[in-house]
């Protein structure tokens, strides 16, 4: 069932949690709502729910307004940041709860129960209780209880937050898959953008109760709408700039940014990110500026080296292939010529 | 292994205080605890013992004034301890998952009781509802023409919660009366009143110009014994409720929960050892009660003693046997709750730290 969330705002005390947003999440996609702690992303996740009420603006689930139904009768799966297992009831009664306050019949509720079990590999284990669980198995058995009563909206708010890396991967993975094969709508709130690009179809990155930008992990990632998105996603060198009919200088090059047609000079910001910075023995055009290696990091399928820039003693991050590192022969000291393949400038609405 | 057990036991011993400090302390604190405990409490079955268990027995039921005191304390205590669970969990809830103006005001005025010297409770009692009192001259004029409007008053109450509680989950849209809740709940109330209260009067179930007793009667000592044990069940439940947080609840609700199964299938689980042990600590400080009970009761024998105000009247009397027999009642009781409190203490903790690393309530709104 798709969900349409229009205007919607909520503040609590004088902290707005949510300014006028709105989002659509199409049938059977999986959307992940990224942003830093604060960013609303929970508060949104909740109002989709019903678990919060927004102080204004409607969301509809299939064209139907469910702004005022309470949560429990929006047929949605929730799965808490921290599982919110029932610890007095076995897994297999976690699991069944939602058919049995819905006074499913018991042979029902049974062979659903034993369906999920499989669904999320824990079969035998009907009988512990969560407290005897690890937290893995804990996030898939509340996965399952959210299933169980077949939503027609998932929602999971920072699923893998309380998991160690290696089970985290793992679940990712699992939920990806898990979800081609039940296809049911589903939202996820994480602050990890690796997360989010791994797992959702469509990437919502959200910045103080806003929406900045909404687009595929592809397009988010190599077509970032401002400054914040550009620095949320992933490393980025800052460097100072100025803009001029047509030309922006940044660092002492040159770049065409054909957009800014004004005469008049105005200060700016370029953003670059590590691999997209080209390094050289010897210099090889004038738009390129010296630097000394501080530190190599080889491990990792990519090289990172961390440099200082002769003239402004600003420390920059490059990324390199292993290839490249080789033959370039870089060491602690060096001194290379760093030039940009690629500059984001965000003024206004201009990016190039 | 064993080559270094004793040299690790010897290091274990220089770093502890000599042993003479450890032998002094030790004997000091179990003679103290001794002499103002133990001994003491055994006197009291000795005492009470003492002429054979014959006179224990016909001092304890076949005497009618102390078997009227036994009988009024268990009529009392019940009903304090009912409203007192109802106003406990009511007041946890509200202060554990809301927030909202007055909170920090309304923790302080839960606490209010454990600082007020029992006596001064009372005598707020008797200043209000006594004869001389605010109320005084009202209640014994026409006292029980107030019955019909706060039993019509309860009426409403029930049957909105009822009401609340049975609504169904899919409302058609067809049915007024479960489309419209604020509608219906404020009509209703208002016809429900009106029979309740013509009802009433019809059938003349209160006397008319009749004077109502509150104090030096058993309304009196229900109200006084209330007021001094109602931080009891609220203390205990508030941290527990903090500590488990209300994600489950959510849970429950958004697995299609009403507000009814969430309370019986989540939070009365969750929050039941605490629960019991308020209860627990809330009783044997009503049984025992004597202060505020001692004002609002007027001491009239056979009728508003309670088991304490029994015992020191016996023991004015110079009746030791007997008073010492009503004592061991009211130790038994004692010993027996600190049994059970011990048993207890041993799960709510343990159901604390289970919950802790949960976030608060407001934590997980934030984000």
């Amino acid at each position: 069932m798709s969900i349409v969330v229009k205007e919607v705002s909520k503040t609590f005390g004088r902290f707005v949690a949510l300014d006028k947003v709105s989002l659509e999440v199409p049938e059977g996609t999986l959307v992940a709502l990224l942003g830093p702690s604060g960013s609303g992303k929970t508060t949104l996740l909740r109002i989709i729910a019903g678990l919060e009420l927004p102080d204004s603006g409607t969301v509809l689930h299939q064209d139907v307004d469910i702004t005022h139904q309470s949560a429990r009768d929006r047929k949605v799966g929730f799965v808490f940041q921290h599982y919110a297992l029932f610890r007095h009831m076995t897994v297999a009664e976690n699991i069944g709860y939602g058919l049995r306050v819905r006074k499913a019949p018991k042979a029902k509720i049974r062979a659903r129960v034993g369906e999920l079990l499989r669904l999320i590999r824990l079969e035998g284990l009907e009988d512990r209780y969560p407290g005897q669980l690890s937290g893995g198995q804990r996030q898939r058995v509340a996965l399952a209880r959210a299933l169980a009563a077949e939503p027609s909206v998932l929602l999971l708010d920072e699923p893998f937050g309380a998991l160690d890396a290696k089970v985290r991967q793992e679940l990712r993975q699992w939920l990806r898959k898990l979800h081609q094969e039940i296809n049911v709508t589903s939202v996820f709130v994480t602050h990890d953008q690796e997360e989010a690009f791994e797992v959702a179809d469509h990437v919502v990155v959200m910045n103080h109760g806003k929406i900045e930008q909404i687009g595929t992990p592809a397009e988010v990632f190599e077509h970032p709408a401002n400054a914040f998105v550009m620095d949320f996603l992933g490393n980025v060198n800052v460097f100072p700039g100025r803009l001029e009919s047509g030309k922006a200088v940044v660092s002492g090059l040159e770049v065409d940014y054909p957009s800014y047609t004004h005469a008049e000079a105005q200060d700016t910001v370029a953003y670059v990110r590590p691999h997209e910075l080209v390094l050289q023995n010897q210099r090889e055009s004038d738009a390129s500026i010296q630097a000394r290696v501080l530190h190599v990091n080889p491990t990792g399928s990519r090289i990172k080296v961390e440099l200082r820039v002769l003239d402004s003693d600003q420390v920059i991050n490059a990324e390199l292939t292993t290839e490249r590192f080789t033959e370039l022969a870089l060491r602690t000291g060096d001194v290379v010529y760093v030039s940009p393949s690629r500059v984001r400038i965000f003024t206004a609405d201009y990016s190039i | 292994m064993t080559a270094k057990t004793p040299r690790a036991a010897g290091a274990r011993r220089s770093q502890q205080d000599p042993a003479w400090v450890r032998w002094t302390l030790t004997a000091a604190a179990l003679l103290t605890v001794g002499v103002l405990v133990g001994v003491p409490v055994v006197n009291v079955f000795y005492e009470a013992l003492k002429e054979g268990l014959g006179t224990y027995v016909q001092n304890l039921f076949f005497d009618p004034d102390t078997r009227q005191a036994i009988v009024l304390t268990l009529t009392v205590v019940p009903i304090a301890l009912a409203a007192n669970i109802i106003f406990g969990v009511v007041a946890a809830w509200a202060i554990a998952r809301f927030r909202f103006p007055g909170r920090s005001l309304l923790t302080a005025l839960i606490d209010l009781p454990f600082s007020v010297s029992p006596v001064v409770a009372g005598l707020m009692f008797v200043l209000i509802f006594g004869l001389q009192g605010y109320l005084g001259p009202f209640l014994r004029r026409d006292g029980y023409a107030v019955m019909p409007y706060l039993i019509s008053l309860l009426g409403v109450l029930v049957l909105s919660g009822v009401y609340v509680f049975l609504r169904p989950k899919q409302p058609k849209a067809t049915l007024v009366r479960w489309r419209h809740p604020f509608l219906v709940v404020s009509v209703g109330s208002v016809a429900v009143f009106a029979v309740l209260f013509a009802l009433q009067q019809h059938f003349a179930v209160w006397p008319k110009n009749a004077s109502l007793k509150i104090i030096f009667n058993t309304p009196g000592l229900v109200l006084a014994t209330a007021f001094v044990t109602f931080p009891f069940v609220a203390r205990e439940l508030i941290p527990v409720m903090e500590a488990i947080g209300a994600d489950e609840d959510l849970a429950a609700v958004s697995l299609g929960a009403t507000g009814w199964q969430m309370f019986w299938d989540v939070t009365v689980p969750n929050i039941k050892w605490g629960l019991v042990y308020g209860i627990i600590l809330c009783n044997a400080r009503a049984m025992g009660e004597f202060g505020a009970v001692y004002v609002v009761s007027g001491h009239i024998a056979g009728q508003t003693d309670t088991m304490p105000l029994r015992i020191e009247k016996l023991f004015q009397e110079y009746n030791l046997p007997g008073s010492f027999a009503v004592a061991s009642l009211l130790t038994l009781l004692a010993i027996l709750t600190l049994i059970a409190k011990t048993k207890l203490e041993t799960k709510v903790p343990s159901l604390a730290n289970l919950s802790r690393k949960r976030p608060a309530v407001g934590e997980a709104a934030k984000s």
